[in-house]
């Protein structure tokens, strides 16, 4: 499996750091079922999931990995930064 | 007071010498990290090069020369060696310094591509890594940094602690390259 880093180019399975879901962060003061939604609420599809992976071993970006859990296939990679997570200012 | 004595992070495990290959301690200088605050890259690069000489670094390229270099260190990040950073950087940069916290060597000699080949998990070869290019990557699992300084030259840096398994790593891999003639 390799992830193709928006900085470094394409790069090994073995330079990354596996997070999680990659989800959208509320906005302060949201609702307490949003928030609860954020933080336990998982989806387990057989597909494509879109995942937080840091490259520690490289240049220590965040990146938001699309993944297909049954095949690796990696079908789009961007700086988290950029990916409109939330807790931008 | 103590009277104190500098030890260099190799001090004692180099120079190696196998087959035409060669391994030996850099004196890097001064070694500071200088990440460019938001919206600053441009007159970072700029006081960079009329401080120093040299623009700031690309992703995966160092910029400057030996003893005066900016080498792209990660994300917004620079690592400027040689000089002590001039102040006038700290308006557009964070400056950290770094001083002796990295070991730095230098692997030279034909066969260094296939010693790195064996630690490194980048194509490093001379075709698509030329000089002045440079990588953050892991070497035997420890988080790297390699440049290219020469034709048959690297420049390959690890945290100052792994100094030594740096060395017992790029000894045994280029006893092993040289074993195959």
């Amino acid at each position: 499996m390799r992830i193709t880093c928006p900085l470094c180019g394409e790069r090994d399975r073995r330079e990354f750091y596996y997070k999680g879901a990659a989800l959208v962060r509320p906005a302060e003061g949201a609702d307490l079922d949003v928030w609860h939604g954020y933080v336990n609420l998982r989806e387990n599809p057989a597909g494509p999931l879109d995942e937080l992976w840091y490259h520690e071993m490289g240049c220590n970006s965040w990146l938001k990995v699309t993944r297909d859990t049954a095949t690796h296939e990696i079908l789009a990679v961007q700086l988290a930064s950029e990916a409109g997570l939330g807790g931008e200012t | 007071m103590a009277e104190l004595i500098a030890k260099s992070p190799c001090d004692g495990l180099l120079p190696v010498t196998v087959g035409g290959m060669s391994l030996t301690e850099e004196d890097p200088g001064a070694m500071w990290a200088v990440a460019p605050f938001n919206g600053e890259d441009k007159a970072l690069s700029q006081a960079l090069e009329a401080a120093h000489g040299m623009a700031f670094p690309a992703a995966n390229r160092a910029t400057g020369k030996a003893g005066s270099r900016a080498v792209w260190f990660g994300r917004g990040m620079a690592l400027l060696m040689g000089p002590e950073p001039d102040a006038k950087l700290a308006e557009h940069a964070a400056l950290t310094d770094q001083s002796d916290a990295w070991a730095v060597v230098r692997l030279e000699g034909q066969g260094a591509e296939d010693v790195l080949a064996r630690l490194v998990p980048v194509d490093l070869r001379a075709a698509v890594f030329k000089r002045g290019h440079t990588v953050r990557s892991e070497l035997k699992h420890m988080m790297a940094s390699v440049t290219r300084t020469g034709p048959q030259a690297f420049q390959i840096m690890v945290f100052r602690s792994m100094a030594k398994t740096l060395v017992h790593d790029l000894k045994t891999a280029m006893e092993a390259v040289a074993a195959r003639g």
